[in-house]
């Protein structure tokens, strides 16, 4: 028989991390309660799954869990809907479902003994995080790595703790940055991602490959700056974002032209993109 | 190719009989207007008229259907775990229904059968459902079944094809599961030996009776990107009032959306038709939408049936020509139109519907 | 008819040629038997594609909602008094348009023709008083004032009673009609009977929204069944749903339909809602003495308070 491709696995909430000073993004670890589900989500960093809510239905979420991390999945969630509304107030122990992993990844193969430039702004940082840890955990497999990653104050950076200890690794260049602080402390960058990425993306070459993830505007702005610094529209790779349902390509909600994000992507190049209707 | 003769005095037993083991569906009489939908109990199907109002595709897909159910009870040890919903019990039969209908199965087939991934729900409908068609003798002003893929013989999707012939109904049994129901149904009757001929007379008349065509054959080679911003698609859409009829009427849309529902301690999922032609189809949580204008509504429903379509599969324009979409919609805008627009992008000097 | 395809074009031209609109709206030839499709006109060798007759039963107010050009637009009677209705809901400017009145004859009831027909109409051509009906096999003429939508047949407003230009005089208006004879019917049913009635009605209902598509009042910008927080409807085939969406609408739009009949003309399942909204429109007409979109300077009964509007509902 057919699997469902619409039943999610049974999940408990295990730990709930409120990540930012508005309080609006948690991170929610799960653990599967059926043994054997978790071989079943096998997943790649880039993808993505539904989280399920019994009653109240279903979003698509990146997965910020890297497949290094055993034993859980976690899922970083802005509050903005119906579902994340209802997933922000539930609490550890509670039971709900998780549908994945869906969708392409970054593409690890193609990435193996390159650089990679990972550039993410606000809450879009999850797949990205996933990642990092990814690329951390095979660290011998890549080239040089670097992170640029802002958010609008030192408090809306996601993974505080996590990114502290990336500073001080030297097998990894960190360039945080946010928009604006009246921190006295604050001991990294200021100023947009655009204008970081300009000032600390390492020299485009064919073996340099830069991952984009981040709101709308932020893209828009930092593609002008990597195409200016070289960078082939093979080597710029971006994950996407649509209204969808089904998560597995049926229910057509997120296609953009002939693909869907939820399947075809959500991640792509941007010369697939060049090619695509700018719905999204 | 066996074919069967099937006395009309025969025809309401022969039903009688079938029921047993098939939920049976077909065009009915609904106040003026004749609908695709579940006979009642002894209820013939009526097959005087042209095609029904809504297609066929509710009896595989229907317009609401629930996924799973559930309990929200924290105190059940199985609250909040989602069961799936159980299959219908007995298969169904489409009697009755239009080789155009018929076809678009198949075509929707493309997207819920993926190699990759099943939609088991329509798949399980799909594979439970026996198609019994009835030839279009006399097809309407506004098919064009024939430029698109099928016809009004088309066998595509069939198990069984039916031909009114007067006083009895000649049956051109096409499938092992067409043959099992007109079994179930009791009819053995070996039909005369020019039946055959019956059937290719019969196409060649109706296939001469249709006089309305598209024009598909440049769709594939003009690129995606030069149509997608051909200058033609104000003037399609400035009539478009963005409703629900073109697509819930159409046999070949698929689109969906899926609901939670929760009564007292009780919960369903479910997922309803949907159309590309809501804005709030393609809404963002941020407010953002990708397709917030009704032009580039319009210009989605035309490039994914005559364009996308086309390319990811290779095998023609994701429409049967069944005309439902022209007849109904309020304010007549017509894909014969549109597509000839389309398969002339770049020839035509002057890209006009009018 | 001709006449007025004449009128309109030479209206449309000169609008257009004195730059004194950037748009006309009006309605092109359909590629179907009594179906014209609204058009929009920018360039003046388009004007030709402008036509009049028997079959522009859509409410050209609808294409107005929030447009920032200058425009012209084709309004028959009903269309005229929602366009008064989007002027005084600001959904447009008086001095953005130029309407181009037409003295209205009725519209034909292209369900009610198809249904009288022995088989598939494939023209129907309106002569005088008379319509011919032709198809295969068949051509039949019938008297034209047989053949209109009900709501035409009962309108006391074929001028417009609002216009820049006018197409020709103004007809007579009809006198003595009974506008509410299928209201009180329904009025006159017990409980269960309007139950049951109305039950039959919504039946066969798909929520397309084509009736409240079609229709000038129908212009928020998330209607309430779209929105998710709270959701007031569900989405599916449930009957609850659909009337509830039905009765909704219906309410949302007392005191301002005008009963053009748009919604009732748009919906492909032949679903006749109209009386719902013309319940509301009777109990404004007889609560207030209320009748939509005849005048600029007076507002909606439902958007004001007088001291002597009947108190009867209170208890």
């Amino acid at each position: 028989m057919q699997p469902n491709p619409y039943l999610p696995y049974p999940v408990r909430i295990d730990e709930i991390t409120v990540e930012t000073e508005d309080k609006n993004l948690k991170t929610f670890k799960f653990t599967f309660l059926n043994p054997g589900d978790e071989e079943k989500f096998a997943y790649h960093p880039g993808q993505f799954a539904e989280l399920s809510i019994a009653g109240k239905g279903e979003i698509p979420i990146g997965i910020a869990s890297s497949p290094t991390e055993k034993g859980f999945v976690k899922f970083t969630v802005n509050k903005v809907g119906v579902v994340s509304t209802a997933l922000h107030n539930m609490k550890v122990g509670d039971v709900m479902g998780i549908r994945g992993p869906l969708g392409n990844w970054y593409p690890w193969e193609r990435l193996e003994g390159k650089n990679v430039v990972i550039i993410g702004g606000g809450f879009a940082f999850t797949t990205l995080r996933s990642s990092i840890i990814y690329m951390l955990a095979n660290r011998q497999r890549f080239g040089q790595i670097h992170v640029i990653y802002g958010a609008r104050t030192p408090g809306m950076l996601l993974y505080r703790d996590e990114l502290a200890a990336w500073e001080a690794r030297d097998d990894i260049h960190m360039h945080i940055t946010v928009d604006g602080t009246n921190d006295p402390n604050w001991k990294y960058n200021v100023g947009f991602v655009p204008t970081i990425t300009d000032q600390k993306a390492p020299e485009a070459d064919a073996d340099t490959y830069a991952i984009i993830c981040g709101p709308p505007i932020m893209i828009k702005f930092t593609q002008p700056v990597l195409d200016a610094r070289g960078y082939g529209h093979d080597n710029i790779i971006m994950s996407l974002e649509n209204r969808m349902k089904c998560g597995i390509g049926m229910c057509s909600h997120c296609n953009v032209g002939q693909f869907f994000v939820c399947k075809d992507g959500p991640v792509f190049t941007l010369a697939q993109l060049n090619g695509m209707p700018k719905e999204y | 190719m066996k074919y069967i003769r099937i006395d009309k005095a025969q025809w309401a037993q022969g039903l009688a009989a079938a029921e047993k083991a098939y939920r049976l569906f077909g065009p009915v009489r609904e106040g003026a207007m004749l609908n695709f939908a579940a006979l009642a109990p002894g209820q013939a199907p009526d097959l005087d008229g042209l095609n029904t109002r809504m297609s066929a595709r509710s009896v595989v897909y229907p317009q609401s259907e629930i996924l799973f159910e559930y309990t929200v009870d924290p105190n059940d040890p199985d609250g909040n775990v989602l069961k799936e919903a159980p299959a219908p019990a007995k298969p169904a039969a489409a009697v009755g229904i239009r080789p155009c209908d018929a076809y678009s199965f198949l075509l929707v087939r493309r997207n819920f059968d993926a190699p990759d991934v099943k939609d088991v729900y329509w798949l399980r409908n799909y594979e439970a459902t026996t198609f019994i068609g009835l030839a279009c003798d006399h097809p309407g002003s506004t098919c064009f079944c024939t430029s698109a893929g099928c016809g009004p013989y088309s066998e595509q999707g069939l198990d069984v094809l039916l031909q009114d012939a007067g006083d009895a109904y000649l049956a051109k049994i096409l499938t092992d599961k067409g043959a099992a129901f007109l079994a179930a149904a009791g009819w053995f009757t070996e039909a005369p030996a020019d039946s055959e001929g019956c059937f290719s007379a019969g196409k060649e008349a109706a296939e001469a009776k249709i006089t309305s065509t598209v024009e598909t054959d440049r769709l594939a080679e003009i690129p995606q990107m030069a149509l997608y911003d051909a200058n033609f698609w104000e003037d399609i859409a400035f009539s478009c009032i963005n409703c629900g009829t073109c697509t819930y009427l159409c046999p070949t849309c698929w689109c969906f959306d899926i609901q939670d529902e929760v009564r007292g301690k009780h919960g369903i999922r479910e997922r309803n038709w949907d159309s590309c032609m809501f804005p709030l189809f393609t809404l963002h949580g941020s407010g953002h939408n990708p397709r917030g204008q009704k032009v580039q509504r319009v210009r989605q429903r035309f490039m994914h049936k005559l364009k996308y379509y086309v390319d990811k599969y290779g095998d023609g324009i994701q429409c049967v020509g069944c005309g439902r979409c022209i007849q109904y919609c309020p304010v007549n805008i017509d894909i014969r139109k549109v597509c000839q627009l389309m398969n002339r992008f770049g020839q035509d000097a002057a890209c006009k519907v009018a | 008819m001709i006449a007025y395809t004449d009128k309109i074009r030479d209206i449309a031209r000169r609008l257009l040629k004195d730059c004194r609109v950037e748009t006309v709206i009006g309605f092109r030839n359909g590629s179907m038997p009594m179906m014209n499709e609204p058009c929009f006109i920018k360039n003046v060798d388009d004007v030709d594609h402008l036509i009049w007759d028997g079959n522009c039963g859509i409410n050209l107010a609808n294409y107005l909602t929030n447009r920032t050009d200058k425009i012209a637009v084709v309004a028959k009677g009903c269309d005229s008094r929602n366009i008064v209705t989007h002027i005084i809901e600001n959904k447009i400017k008086r001095e953005q348009l130029v309407i181009i009145g037409v003295p209205c004859k009725g519209m034909l009831d292209k369900r009610r023709i198809k249904a009288m027909a022995p088989g598939e109409v494939t023209r129907v051509v309106e002569d005088g008083e008379s319509v011919r009906v032709c198809g295969a096999g068949f051509e039949k003429t019938y008297p034209r004032k047989d053949m209109l939508q009900a709501n035409c047949a009962v309108c006391i407003h074929r001028n417009p009673v609002i216009y820049d230009e006018l197409v020709a005089d103004p007809v007579p208006e009809q006198q003595n009609v009974d506008r509410y004879e299928d209201v009180r019917a329904i009025e006159a049913m017990s409980a269960e009977e309007k139950w049951t009635y109305f039950e039959n009605l919504l039946a066969p209902c798909i929520r397309c929204y084509a009736c409240r598509n079609a229709c000038p009042l129908c212009y928020c910008p998330t209607c309430f069944v779209d929105e998710s927080t709270p959701q007031w409807v569900g989405k599916s085939q449930n009957p609850v749903d659909v009337r509830t969406f039905h009765f909704l609408r219906a309410y949302h739009c007392a005191g301002r339909c005008t009963d053009c009949g748009s919604c009732e003309r748009a919906c492909p399942m032949g679903i006749n809602m109209r009386v719902f909204t013309k319940k509301l429109e009777k109990e404004a007409f007889e609560q207030w003495g209320w009748e939509a979109g005849l005048s600029l300077d007076q507002r909606p009964p439902l958007d004001t308070y007088r001291p002597d509007d009947p108190q009867d509902f209170m208890k």
